[in-house]
């Protein structure tokens, strides 16, 4: 490990349970993993360091997601209709009320660890921001938990991008590990594994951010989230679900600030620019639009995004939330500002860069561009068997979160159709996925078989952009221009213009229709020729090579769930002009797909839909 | 943001280097200091400006919608994280949050309880349940269209 940057030294790490990806679900995984397999090997390899990795990295203001079932506050059951009726039907219920039946235990053990949870002192209970959320001083809530995680894993490997999971060399359907790269020390990883849980993130930089240039870092969810949660899995062949379920929030503009507890905690309410309400009026047509999910209460994420952009087209924006009504002691406004300097500290920044008081003036709203996760109001990700008392035949083949992959477990935003989780349902399922995958490995003992062709095959293809650099930049003077080479950030503008323009980003207003999609199909087809050619001048750029390749196979796979979708089930998410309306007689099923990795063709179709009860 | 390390205040001792998520808080060889190496991937999550010994690296809001003229400060220790905030006017806000508590260090290893039961293995049960659901039993349903 004392090598030089470019030296390639290999280093193979032998072990039962490998957890790609340090963030919540990750870190669940190797405290859960623990647990039930004491003599095992327990291995964590995240991109980051794990006390400020994943989407959790700068804390949060609320846990989103507890029942409160030692109150009677809520069951398992309520929370599965209140999912049903967000995501306008469709998600998979088994996972659902799988993640809410356990995620007490999670959040009451966090706060045994040491998160501060508000607490009401007069009945004892936690302080709730809204009916599923509760309010925390959340500044440290990832450190906190990675102090488990480092108790619980045998070895946490961190600042290793990993590229690829590795097939069993004598089955396709298992997986054997995975490789990666130290971006520190140039050193190639080999990870041989009896199960692999994958536990990475979501993407953001898929679509085209709202804000330019250095801006662009002030994505809703991090610039760190590269889609890896999807891509490593869709290039093994794995099937996946609900990919074009994409997640478009209202947020404070520009500074994306968390508009949650200003609704649900202080009561604010957001207007038009004539600080007139726009909800109740357009309900007439959003009733044409979608039928009787118009008058779900409460009203689902997606509708009320469709609303505020039916606002602004017709011109009364911008929207405006009146925090000014509601400041009206100095410990809301504390909260107001804590809110944001737990979790979005970028928002305080853009208060007090603009100098807006938000005690004496309004702030504007806005429509994010489009993210790709399955962690939060949508659910994108694998197609995994339920747990084993409660899923119906057709979602169980024998171990909870595992994938269509022998040995290959998801969580968090992995997992597909398991929506709402948010934090603590994150880690929830991943200690779901890790008792599942302890069971896994004591019933497969045997080690799956990796070649030394397949390991030099992987080692070639994953330093390639680095090899290129080095034979290709002598053909030009100086500078980022180059006729031959393609550079990591050049194909990652490109990437987000496709889809902003041809997937329905925020310039197209959200909306495609077949032919933007089919040819947006066209342009990534010719950025993945030019991706045969990208370079990288070092380790950090070879991490960001890597990164675009999970975006783009993240992409395709949004792109052709769209199109196969011929329905607009989500507007406010997306529409498909061509087919504007919810359509339930067709299309109330989940839309899933396999890449092929021996023919690289992808198939598309359909699954039924089951509800729990 | 994003991100930008004072001269006077830097020592390289890569404490931002190895704490920052999106792995842009790098070394300048020239100085020996660090630097944000790509400002349009910094989230503005602070990891480094609350891990730095120096308080060397501070913030200043992207410039496609931040004017100049403010800062958002931490100061963190082990229980709490104190903040300064500067208007665009001049004002000045201060907070202070909680962030643990418990002493860093003392969360219970899994390995270090009791064993699972065979009877626990072979349940729907996770990690100190029933116990820590606050319930007595863990909630379950009627299984839907037949068995596995």
């Amino acid at each position: 490990m004392t090598e030089s940057p470019t030296s390639r030294a290999v280093q193979t790490v032998d072990c039962d349970i490998l957890i790609v990806g340090g963030g919540f679900a990750g870190c669940g995984a190797a405290f859960e993993a623990r647990y039930w397999g004491r003599d095992l090997k327990i291995v964590v390899a995240d991109k980051a360091a794990i006390e400020r990795s994943g989407a959790v990295a700068q804390g949060l203001s609320a846990i989103n997601c507890y029942m409160g079932m030692r109150w009677n506050e809520n069951q398992p059951e309520d929370f599965v209709r209140y999912v049903r009726n967000d995501l306008m039907g469709l998600s998979r219920e088994d996972l659902v009320y799988d993640v809410a039946r356990h995620v007490d235990s999670t959040v009451h053990m966090f706060e045994e660890w040491g998160l501060p949870i508000f607490t009401d002192p007069a009945t004892g209970r936690y302080v709730r921001e809204g009916r599923w959320q509760v309010m925390i001083h959340g500044e440290s809530y990832k450190p906190i938990i990675a102090e488990a995680t480092r108790k619980a894993a045998s070895e946490v490997y961190e600042r290793i991008m990993v590229t690829h999971l590795i097939p069993d060399a004598a089955d396709p359907n298992r997986v054997a590990g995975a490789v990666g790269v130290n971006v520190r020390d140039g050193s190639f990883y080999v990870f041989r594994a009896k199960a692999v849980i994958v536990a990475a993130a979501g993407a953001s930089h898929i679509y085209r951010p709202r804000s330019a240039g250095e801006g662009s870092g002030r994505t809703w969810y991090p610039p760190w989230a590269s889609g890896s949660a999807y891509a490593l899995l869709i290039q093994m062949g794995a099937e996946m679900t609900q990919m074009e379920n994409r997640l478009v929030v209202t947020r404070f503009k520009d500074g994306y600030g968390p508009v949650g507890a200003w609704f649900l905690l202080l009561k604010a309410i957001a207007t038009n620019a004539a600080g007139e309400g726009y909800e109740v009026s357009r309900l007439p047509e959003l009733r044409e639009r979608v039928g009787a999910y118009a008058d779900a209460k409460p009203m689902p994420t997606c509708l009320r995004n469709h609303l505020m952009l039916q606002e602004i087209l017709a011109g009364r924006g911008p929207i405006l939330l009146h925090t000014e009504r509601v400041l009206d002691t100095p410990e809301k406004e504390a909260i107001g500002w804590e809110d944001f300097l737990n979790m979005t500290i970028g928002q305080a920044v853009t208060w007090a860069s603009q100098g807006i008081e938000p005690k004496s003036e309004p702030s504007e709203l806005i429509l994010s561009e489009p993210y790709v996760m399955g962690s939060h109001a949508v659910c994108a990700g694998a197609w995994t068997s339920g747990p084993g008392d409660i899923a119906p035949s057709e979602y169980q083949w024998g171990y909870n979160r595992m994938t269509t992959i022998q040995g290959l477990f998801g969580a968090g935003d992995t997992v597909g159709g398991s929506a709402h989780k948010f934090s603590s349902g994150s880690y929830s399922e991943g200690r779901l996925a890790a008792k599942a995958a302890v069971a896994f490995v004591r019933d497969h003992p045997d080690a799956p078989k990796v070649t030394d062709d397949q390991v030099r095959g992987l080692e070639a293809t994953v330093f390639g952009p680095l090899d290129r650099y080095d034979t290709q930049r002598g053909l030009v003077t100086a500078g980022t221009v180059h006729p031959e080479v393609l550079r990591p950030d050049h194909a990652l503008n490109r990437l987000e213009k496709i889809m902003d323009e041809y997937g329905g980003g925020v310039s197209a207003n959200y909306t495609t229709n077949r032919a933007f999609l089919e040819r947006g199909l066209h342009h990534l087809e010719l950025l993945k020729t030019d991706m045969k050619k990208l370079a990288a001048q070092d380790l950090h750029q070879l991490q960001r090579a890597w990164e675009l390749h999970h975006r783009v196979w993240t992409a395709e796979a949004v792109l052709r769930h769209t199109l196969f979708r011929e329905e607009t089930r989500w507007p406010g998410y997306y529409y498909r002009a061509d087919f504007p309306h919810v359509d339930d007689e067709r299309w109330k099923c989940f839309v899933n797909s396999v890449y092929e990795p021996a023919t690289g063709r992808w198939r598309v179709f359909t699954r039924p839909y089951r509800p729990l009860f | 943001m994003p991100t930008y390390v004072l001269t006077d205040k830097c020592k390289g001792c890569m404490e931002c280097v190895k704490i920052c998520p999106s792995d842009i808080m790098h070394i300048d060889p020239s100085q020996g200091r660090a630097y944000n190496i790509e400002p349009a991937m910094c989230w503005e999550c602070y990891a480094c400006v609350k891990s730095c010994p120096e308080a060397a690296i501070e913030v200043r809001g992207y410039a496609d919608f931040a004017p100049l003229g403010h800062s958002v400060l931490p100061m963190r220790t082990a229980d709490k994280i104190e903040w300064k905030i500067r208007m665009l006017g001049g004002e000045v806000k201060e907070f202070t949050f909680p962030i643990r508590t418990t002493p860093w260090g003392s969360i219970q290893a899994p390995q270090d309880t009791p064993a699972p039961t065979a009877e626990a293995v072979s349940s729907e049960l996770l990690a100190y349940e029933p116990d820590y659901l606050a319930v007595e039993a863990l909630p379950t349903l009627p299984r839907k269209g037949g068995s596995a």
